[in-house]
């Protein structure tokens, strides 16, 4: 069964119905999704090839309970042992492989818990996702944050106790340009010790500017690394470019920002390859820039404003935490963020064997905190979500319910040199 | 009886040879930690240490334990530089460790960076403790650079594989005349003990400690193994018979007056 992500509205005009329909429709009307756009900068890499030569020839049918035993048996797991550990053979032993996890995790990171929050801080977007609840064609309330909203924003979460933020918009450089991200990384760092960013695709020089403006980590999903699958989900606009996307990260890096984060977007496509290429993609890259830091994300489809039917398929709880796992005993010194798309019940699982940094107080909306984080009505207009969240909890909550599971929340273990 | 055999840092005297690291576990059981393992130093990360948090690790350490802030995070001998600073203006002391990494998936230091920040902070007045690869040529920049003490690693950071580098670290205890604290991939107290029984000067953990199933009594088990390889260390180690080494018939018998 596939998700259902086609939906119309009633506010559309007809040519913007017409062009829709067309663009779902009919391939012929899509632009090349595999040709940088006008103003792309195009880097000379290996990276893009060795993943996706594994990638192309991955057959997780083939591994067997043997190579999974031996997978977790040898000390430093191979590019082969990560294939047994994400296959089908290895679901039997899951307890086993968290077991493993867990004191991966332990060695690597002791007990502790990272924190931050995410803030979006505006949500126009001119691309044609169609899984995103701020696709072009949604209906949603729209909205951009101007600076003195911002910094209203992260007052409130500065009070609450934050010191790491998220900065992220919607795919639209016209509405949200590299400009304004910048004036933003450098309001967060007057309240913020640590200021990350998760915003569309952007040239090395680009990237380089905004880490002058105080953002140090970088965070792009590669939604799917399946690029014929990714073609028929993104129809339209810059986010199209799979390549583009693809090198994103390594252009960060070449920007000077300190670290980067992966992720393909779980029940989009087939989710162990998808995970097979998320960990080889931050594999290969550190293994090019070793000081480099790498995290992983593991987000699943969520519901989205207008469409609450979208779920993340063949995704299960204990697939996710099979991908987590084969993902921390690949990568035992990445980080490892496990968001609030996720149950509570599951984070507060997931942290005692392989998730490292949580979100807590997440909104995904737009000039929202101080209405959700105080109860207040709001002053102003708010915008609308990118998806729903399903835990809910707040920082203090969070910081409470990890102690509560013998770890060590830590708020910052970042500084600025 | 008074323990006369002291452990001298920047002009410091400690009784205790177990340096006690703090990242990788709870704060609420740092106080534990270092009573049960008698430590009278602890690293921190000035990284931990720069918060607004309530919680800040600082508060947790118990008064009258020497701070050893280290400088994690650091890729640049520059960078560790500006780290020490801060941690001074944090009022963490005048002890430093100089850790500068420049890869992420092992954390092994980068000797000739750790030369230069050690010279550039030795001259500001730190007591510089930097963590390092053995290895003797290094070990002896590292002395004419200001060093305090250094710091060897044994394994990995984090791995528990003990002193897989043995034979390079002895090297350093025999040639060079600082302390010649282990540091890094300790992951036993019986490694802890080899380490003294060898000559080293004092041992530094986390890990092993953040790993173990009962962290408290992990510490006290380090305290023990830390004393009984001093011990052994200052009584000086039997001989060990070799094979075949020891002949019933000499071999210069032939030897006239």
């Amino acid at each position: 069964m596939e998700n259902n992500f086609i939906i119309d509205n009633e506010y559309l005009s007809a040519a913007a119905i017409e062009k829709k329909h067309r663009l779902e429709t009919d391939p012929s009307s899509r632009t090349d999704h595999m040709q940088y756009m006008e103003g792309m900068e195009a880097i000379t890499s290996d990276v893009r090839s060795e993943v996706m030569a594994h990638f192309d020839s991955y057959d997780y049918t083939r591994y067997t309970a043997a190579d999974v035993r031996a997978a977790l048996e040898r000390e430093n797991c191979t590019v082969e042992d990560f294939k047994a550990l994400l296959s089908p053979a290895a679901e039997p032993f899951l307890e086993e492989m968290a077991r493993r996890a867990r004191l991966e995790t332990s060695r690597h990171f002791g007990n502790t818990v990272y924190m931050f929050t995410p803030l979006y801080i505006a949500n126009y977007c001119e691309n044609y996702c169609v899984y995103c609840g701020f696709n072009c064609y949604n209906h949603i309330r729209r909205m951009k944050l101007d600076m003195s909203q911002i910094e209203h924003e992260m007052k409130v979460i500065a009070d609450s106790g934050m010191e790491e933020i998220l900065i992220l918009t919607g795919e639209s450089r016209a509405k949200s340009d590299v400009r304004y991200i910048g004036e933003a990384c450098k309001l967060a760092r007057k309240y913020f010790k640590n200021v990350g960013l998760e915003i569309y695709p952007v040239n090395t020089d680009e990237y380089a500017y905004l880490h002058s403006c105080g953002a140090d980590y970088v965070t792009v999903f590669q939604e799917t690394y399946d690029n014929v699958k990714y073609e028929t989900l993104h129809l339209m606009g810059h986010k199209r470019v799979w390549p583009y996307r693809f090198e994103a990260q390594e252009r960060a890096l070449m920007g000077g920002m300190r670290g980067v984060a992966f992720s393909a977007l779980l029940g989009l496509s087939d989710f162990r390859k998808d995970a097979l290429a998320t960990g080889l993609h931050a594999y290969y890259l550190q293994r090019k820039y070793p000081a480099a830091e790498i995290s992983l994300s593991c987000p699943r489809l969520r519901p989205i404003i207008n469409n609450d039917k979208i779920n993340p398929l063949d995704v299960g709880e204990r697939q996710l935490c099979q991908v987590l796992c084969a993902y921390r005993i690949f990568l035992p010194f990445a980080g490892i963020t496990v968001s609030s798309r996720e149950s509570a019940k599951f984070r507060n699982g997931i942290v005692r064997i392989a998730a490292t940094k949580v979100s807590a107080g997440v909104s995904t909306g737009i000039g929202d905190h101080e209405s959700k984080y105080t109860g207040k009505k709001a002053q102003g207009e708010e915008g609308d979500e990118q998806f729903e969240i399903n835990d809910s909890r707040s920082l203090e909550s969070m910081y409470d319910d990890m102690t509560q599971e013998g770890l060590q929340p830590v708020l910052n273990d970042y500084i600025d040199v | 009886m008074e323990n006369q055999d002291k452990l001298i840092l920047g002009g410091r005297e400690f009784s205790s040879r177990f340096i006690l690291g703090s990242g990788k576990y709870s704060m609420k059981l740092i106080q534990a930690a270092v009573q049960d393992a008698g430590a009278e130093i602890i690293t921190l990360a000035v990284r931990r240490a720069n918060t607004k948090e309530q919680e800040n690790i600082l508060d947790y350490i118990p008064k009258g334990v020497t701070l050893l802030p280290n400088t994690s995070g650091a890729r640049t001998a520059e960078e560790a530089v500006r780290i020490a600073r801060l941690a001074r203006e944090l009022g963490c002391g005048d002890f430093i460790k100089i850790e500068i990494m420049r890869d992420t998936k092992y954390l092994l230091p980068d000797n000739q960076a750790t030369i230069r920040a050690t010279e550039k902070l030795a001259g500001e007045g730190f007591v510089v403790l930097p963590y390092m690869y053995p290895d003797l040529n290094v070990a002896r920049d590292l002395v004419s650079a200001g060093a305090a003490a250094v710091m060897p690693l044994a394994s990995p950071i984090g791995s528990n594989r003990g002193l897989a580098t043995r034979d390079f670290i002895k090297i350093l205890i025999d040639e060079i005349d600082l302390p010649i604290i282990v540091d890094a991939g300790i992951g036993k107290p019986s490694q802890a003990c080899e380490a003294m029984e060898m000559g080293a000067a004092a041992v530094m953990a986390n890990t092993a400690l953040a790993t173990a199933g009962n962290l408290t009594l992990m510490a006290s088990a380090f305290r023990q193994a830390i004393e009984a390889g001093r011990k052994a260390y200052l009584s000086g180690l039997g001989r060990v018979l070799v094979r075949g080494a020891s002949s019933s018939d000499p071999l210069t018998g032939f030897l006239g007056e």
